[in-house]
This record gives C-alpha cells, structure tokens and sequence, in this order.
C-alpha cells in the first residue's frame, strides 16, 4: 500500500500496466515529453521511451482514430483527452468506429483501448473545461463508461479497463485529482494525504467493471451517485442527519443494478446526483431504472440532483455546481414526501 | 463612396450536366511514359510536380512505354485481367440480384477495377487495407471466397456478418481487408494508426488507406495526413478520384487545389497522381509506395485519376445530374479493354481466349452465386438468427443485455 493522489494512482495504473504489457501504449495532447496538464503521464516518457508514450498533434479525431487503428493492429492504446469538453470532433470515431468494430466485423477486429478524460466541473474552468458528458457515452452500444471517485478506485478501475478487450470511456473528475471534494467551495481544501481510500495497493491491483461500492450505509434513502458528487451526498447526508444510504455507481455502463435495487427496495427512497445537466442525463436512466424495479417499494418520486441546463457557467460555477444544500434539499423533500 | 461593391460567393459547377455535351478538356493528360520514376528515397520537395502529373504506362497504342513500364509477366498481366473481368461480372449479377429483390443495396465498381485489383498485387501477406465500400477488387485479387462475399450482400445464414452490415460492406482480417464502415473517412486515420502500430512493435507489415474525393474533405482526412506526416508511419494514402460523390463533382471537394494529390505537398508527403484505368501504372505507383513504406521511408499519397461510370449505388441515377454519355467521353477508357489491347499486342492474349474467359468467368460468379443463394437471400430463405443482434457488442454479454435479449424472446 501507498498513499497516492489521484493524480498519482491514474499515473501508477499506466505505469504498472506498461510494465507488464509492452502492447500499452499512451499518447495524447502534451502527455509525452511534458507529461499531461494535469501530470497524470508524467515521467512515463522517460521510463518508456517515446514510442510508448508521446505527443499527439491537437487533433481529438487524430488521436482517437490512430488509436482505433493501433487496437486493431493488437496494441492496447490508453489515449487522454486534454479535458472531456475537447472530445466532440473524435465523437464520430468513437461512436461509430471504436464502438462498433467488434459488432460489425463479428468479432474479426476489436477495439481494446482506454479514452481518459478529465471530467466536470469546480476548478473555474468555464463552459469548455466543465462539462460531464457521460451520457453521451452511456447512450452508445459498445463503449463501456467509467467515473472513479478516489485514488484506490482510479487505479484498480483503470487497470481493469486497460485490461478489458473492449473500448472503455475513462472519465476522471478533475476537481477530485488532488483532494476530496464535497462541495464546500469556501473551506479551505482536503488533500488525500487525509482520506482512507487514498491508500492504495501497490503493482498490479484491478476492480471489476460494473461494480458499484456503498459508501455510507443507511436505512432512510437510497443515493445514487458517481465521481464528485459521491462527497457532496456525503455532505449532504452528514448536514441534514438523514440516515442515506450512498452509493458510489463507479461504472455507469455495465450498470451494478442489483445493488441499487436492493438498496431502493430496502430504503423506498431514491435521490440521484450528478453534476452533468438534467434532460436525458444519466439520472434519467437511473430513475426510469429504479422505477422500473423497485415501484412497489417506492415511498416517493425519485429525485434528481444535476447542473441546470445551461452551459457551464464561469462566474457563477457555484451557483451551477449542484453542491450540498442543494443535495440536501432534495433528502428532506424526499423524506417529506 | 464605398471603396469596396458586395462580396459575391464562389459556388464551383462542374464543365457539364445533363442535356450538355461532355468535356474533359480540363483534365489534362500527359503522354504514356513522360513522368520520370523517382528513387523511392527522393525528397519530397524535389518531385512536387508529380502531385499534377498523371502516371500513365500503357499508350493509345497500347505498348507498356516509359519508365514505370516492365514490371509484370504475361502470365501476371493475364492474372490481373482475370481478376478485374470477375470483379465486373461480380457485380453486374449482383445488380440484378438487388433489382430482384435478393438484397436491399449495392454498389459497382465499373470503371474502377484497376484500381483495388492491381493494387492487391503490390501488398503482402499480413498487410492491412482500411478500403471504402468500392475496393472489392482486394478481395477478388486476393482470392477471398466470392460465396462468402456474396453471402454478405445477401446478409443470409451464411454471411460472415451474421446479417450486421449493410451489403458490400465486407471484412477479411486474413485477407488484409478491414471492416469497412459507412462512415466516410473514418478510415483513413485508422490506417495511419495501424501503420504506427506496426512501426512501434518494429514489425515489417504496412498499412493502406483509402478514400474517395468527396470525403478527402472530411476533418479525418486532415488528421490522417497530420499524423502520417508526423510519425512517418508506413502508410499508403489512396486517393480514388472517380469525378463523382453520388451527384457532386469532384470540384466540391477539391475547391482551389489543383489536384488531390497536391493535398499531400503541404504535408510533405511524396504525393503522385497516377491514370487509375491503367493497371500497370497502378501497380507500379502501389509497390514504389510500397517500397518507401517497407524501408521506412514513410507515407506516400496517391491520387488515382480514373471515372465512376456506374451510379453512386443502387439508390441514385446519375441521368439526374451528369450528361448519360460523359463515361463514353472519359478520356481514359476502360481498364479492362486497355489491358486485353495490351496483352494482344504482346502475343499473350487474342478476342478468342478472351470470350473464352468471358464465359468461364461468367460460369464461375453464377456458380458462386446459385451456391450463395442456396444459403438465402435477404428476404428468403435461411437467414441469421435474431439472437445475433445481442452478440458481439462485447466480449462479454452485460446484464442488461442479456434482459433486453431475454424480453426480444430469441
């Protein structure tokens, strides 16, 4: 065990498996020589040499086709996306390409490869350097999306995803990279140096996909969240004194539904919270999911928790940022209702 | 006083439509033989003429002349012949074969079959090609099972696809053919990565990637040449410039450029124009880019000039938008004929053994095609299993679904 960043643990992930499998390679805008904005491939370079880990041109479309292409040869490319909102020209070749390869060819070629990107929002990054668009991947057959809460998860999450034989979307909470976020904008920082789950396994050490973690037990309501706002609801729970039962989801698709269903069934109560904006956000799937499951257990309507939907805000981030009181608020609707 | 009138906007038309006489007078072609054939090493920068010239090998006369010229045997001509006459007769039953009703969609390659065919020769085994929906001809020359391709048109019980794909959109990893999508472009940058991949694991195979004009103006052709420039993957980037994307001429695409092949210059990639109706200047453009790639040298692009005579597919007529006599008008002719020509005149081949193969070839597609349709057509006969719609999303089935499958009750 060690006690690791998030930053580092994502840094470890790719360090371990390039070790063990000469196949990883990792590549992206400023992640080679410079080691990534956020550092998360700093030093790899170094360790690797370039033709393992090396500077991309700006071009998200280039970056993800030449990966398509490189998982198809039999090399298992873990590429990085400066930040999430940068994605959208590599839309195409990740939802009709990278997607679909294993379907349409029956099997004959395959797209093993990680796509990292730093996601949502609390570091005043505006509407292009904010947003969460996981639903954007969930909607699409064939990707698999994940969202790590903390260094622990972020490790063994990317690992196993670096280790599955299909594309897998890797969405990193940038306002968790350095610290435990609970909303609290206004208190001075938490750093993992703090938090139990920054202690994490040292070598190799993966989490299955599709595998939710409760991360506060309780009888009251069930919530249902991922990546930053796992602390919020935490917050949340510990202010109003409602005895919530949170879950952390870790992987929106393959979706752990037995374990929100057992806990809706047990709690009769459902708040979903996720920073990523309302309509057809994945709280809507999470909602028709629970309903679809658990009406009979149903005390009241499921809730939902999310950005509004508007752009990213820059000056009014917390105002956007779906924080504690505003989580809290929805616990004791629910609990009213 | 305004210094300035109003800005007008530029729209390109081509030279003629329908109603019109056809004319190629801006398609200029040089003499058979005139272009220079470089060392495969040359700096890009001294051959940029290259990008606006057009490699021809076989003259009117029909003589192999110049310096790209003396590469392939008789028998290998002969062998070539054969595979672009069976790709035509391919696709003419499997025309009929969509009007019947038998599938839903097709698309021919009339005109092009130099193109893919001659091309597969320069290529060895474990090479990979990212084709577009009109290279069929890498099948065909590469001895893929015409049954099977058929049976993917068909999208029957015996489709390799298990009825996934749209007709012609085929996939051979043996055969060095990769999943073709109906995405345009997406392709081309793929290659480019695979080709990387190759040179990052010091493998020896290379990549081939290929694109139709109208697309060249997709971001993903941008990225591909980036990336192909950048790491000097071993990549071949193939331009088929057939005049036609389905009702736009090429002029949409090409804008102010005064080729395709010039796209590459910026880039810095050798970049060559070659007559894509002359199967001994296709080869011999294929496998001097073949060459650089294998000793890494790096990318080259090719622009291949020839002429869709055919529709776009079996949804549109080109009588709506191009004067029904401009393919007669195609100042390059028809690949096919130019090769028989050559070939006679070479003493390897006579209008006897040619109809001879003619009917042989016939013979064999129709063969092929009874055995194909004994395994079911579109909407007769065996078909693949409404089971195969839940497969193969991933490796591993995921619960949901694996409910989903379980509520479609297959």
């Amino acid at each position: 065990m060690a006690r690791m960043t998030m930053i580092e643990a994502i840094r470890d992930a790719m360090d371990v498996m390039m070790a063990r499998d000469e196949r990883v390679v990792v590549f992206g805008e400023d992640v080679g020589y410079f080691g990534g904005v956020f550092r998360c491939t700093a030093g790899l370079q170094q360790k690797y040499g370039k033709t393992r880990c090396f500077d991309a041109p700006i071009s998200e479309a280039g970056i993800v086709g030449t990966a398509i292409g490189m998982a198809s040869y039999g090399l298992l490319p873990c590429i990085e996306i400066q930040f999430a909102d940068y994605m959208y020209p590599a839309y195409d070749q990740i939802v009709s390409e990278a997607a679909r390869l294993r379907y349409r060819s029956n099997g004959e070629f395959t797209c093993p490869m990680v796509i990292r990107m730093p996601t949502g929002g609390g570091i005043f990054g505006g509407q292009t350097h904010s947003q969460s668009p996981e639903a954007l991947f969930t909607h699409v057959s064939g990707l698999k999306t994940v969202v790590p809460s903390n260094p622990r998860d972020a490790k063994g999450l990317l690992i196993a995803a670096i280790e599955d034989p299909d594309p897998v979307i890797f969405l990193e909470p940038k306002r968790l990279y350095n610290g435990p976020f609970d909303g609290h904008h206004d208190r001075p920082v938490t750093p993992w140096s703090k938090h139990d789950l920054s202690e994490v396994p040292t070598g190799h050490f993966n989490l299955p996909l599709g595998k939710a973690s409760i991360v506060r037990e309780g009888a009251a309501v069930t919530v249902l969240a991922y990546g930053t706002m796992v602390y919020v609801a935490q917050a949340a729970a510990a202010e109003t004194g409602i005895d919530a039962e949170i879950i952390d989801l870790r992987t929106l698709i393959p979706l752990d539904l037995e374990t929100i269903a057992a806990s809706v069934s047990k709690t009769g109560r459902c708040v979903v919270v996720h920073e990523a904006t309302l309509t057809s956000g994945f709280g809507a799937e999470l909602a028709a999911l629970v309903q679809e499951n658990c009406f009979f257990h149903l005390e009241a309507p499921v809730a939902r928790v999310t950005g509004w939907d508007t752009p990213y805000p820059h000056a009014q981030e917390w105002d956007y940022f779906p924080g504690p009181a505003r989580v809290g608020r929805a616990l004791v609707e629910t609990m009213e209702a | 006083m305004q210094d300035y009138g109003p800005l007008t906007l530029h729209v390109p038309e081509p030279a003629v439509r329908p109603g019109g006489t056809p004319d190629f007078s801006n398609v200029k072609i040089p003499k058979a033989g005139a272009v220079p054939r470089p060392d495969v090493d040359v700096e890009p920068e001294t051959i940029r003429d290259l990008a606006f010239s057009i490699i021809r090998v076989l003259n009117r006369a029909g003589e192999a002349v110049g310096p790209w010229a003396g590469l392939l045997s008789d028998e290998e001509l002969i062998e070539g012949m054969r595979n672009m006459m069976t790709l035509r007769t391919f696709d003419a039953r499997m025309l009929i074969a969509q009007r019947q009703g038998k599938t839903s969609f097709y698309m021919q390659h009339l005109g092009e079959e130099a193109i893919s065919c001659a091309f597969r020769k320069a290529l060895s085994p474990g090479d990979m090609n990212f084709p577009t929906y009109r290279q069929a001809g890498l099948l065909i020359a590469g001895g893929y099972s015409m049954v099977d391709m058929m049976c993917q048109v068909y999208s029957n019980s015996r489709d390799p696809l298990k009825g996934r794909q749209l007709p012609v959109m085929y996939s051979s990893k043996e055969h060095g053919f990769f999943t073709i999508s109906g995405n345009l472009a997406t392709q081309y940058v793929q290659a480019v990565g695979w080709a990387m991949a190759s040179a990052i694991r010091n493998d020896t195979k290379i990549a081939a990637a290929w694109i139709g004009d109208g697309s060249t103006a997709e971001s993903d052709f941008h990225a591909a040449l980036v990336f192909a420039s950048t790491y000097k993957a071993p990549v071949i980037l193939n331009i088929v410039n057939n005049q036609w994307a389905i009702s736009t001429f090429q002029g949409i695409a090409r804008g102010g450029a005064g080729t395709f092949a010039a796209r590459g210059l910026g880039f810095g990639i050798p970049s060559l124009r070659v007559d894509g109706n002359d199967y001994l200047a296709v080869y011999a453009v294929a496998k001097w880019a073949a060459e650089r790639a294998r000793r890494n040298l790096g990318p080259t692009l090719v622009e291949y000039v020839t002429y869709r005579v055919g529709a776009h597919s079996t949804s549109d007529d080109p009588s709506a938008y191009r004067p029904k006599t401009e393919s007669d008008a195609w100042p390059l002719g028809d690949p096919i004929m130019r090769l028989k020509n050559h070939l006679i005149l070479r003493g390897a081949w006579s209008e006897e053994r040619h109809k001879q193969a003619e009917a042989e070839i016939l013979d064999t597609v129709i063969a092929a095609q009874k055995e194909a349709e004994s395994y079911g057509t579109l909407h007769a006969g065996a078909k693949p299993s409404a089971r195969e719609i839940f497969d193969g999303v991933y490796a591993e089935m995921p619960p949901h679904l694996r409910r989903q499958r379980q509520q479609a009750g297959v």
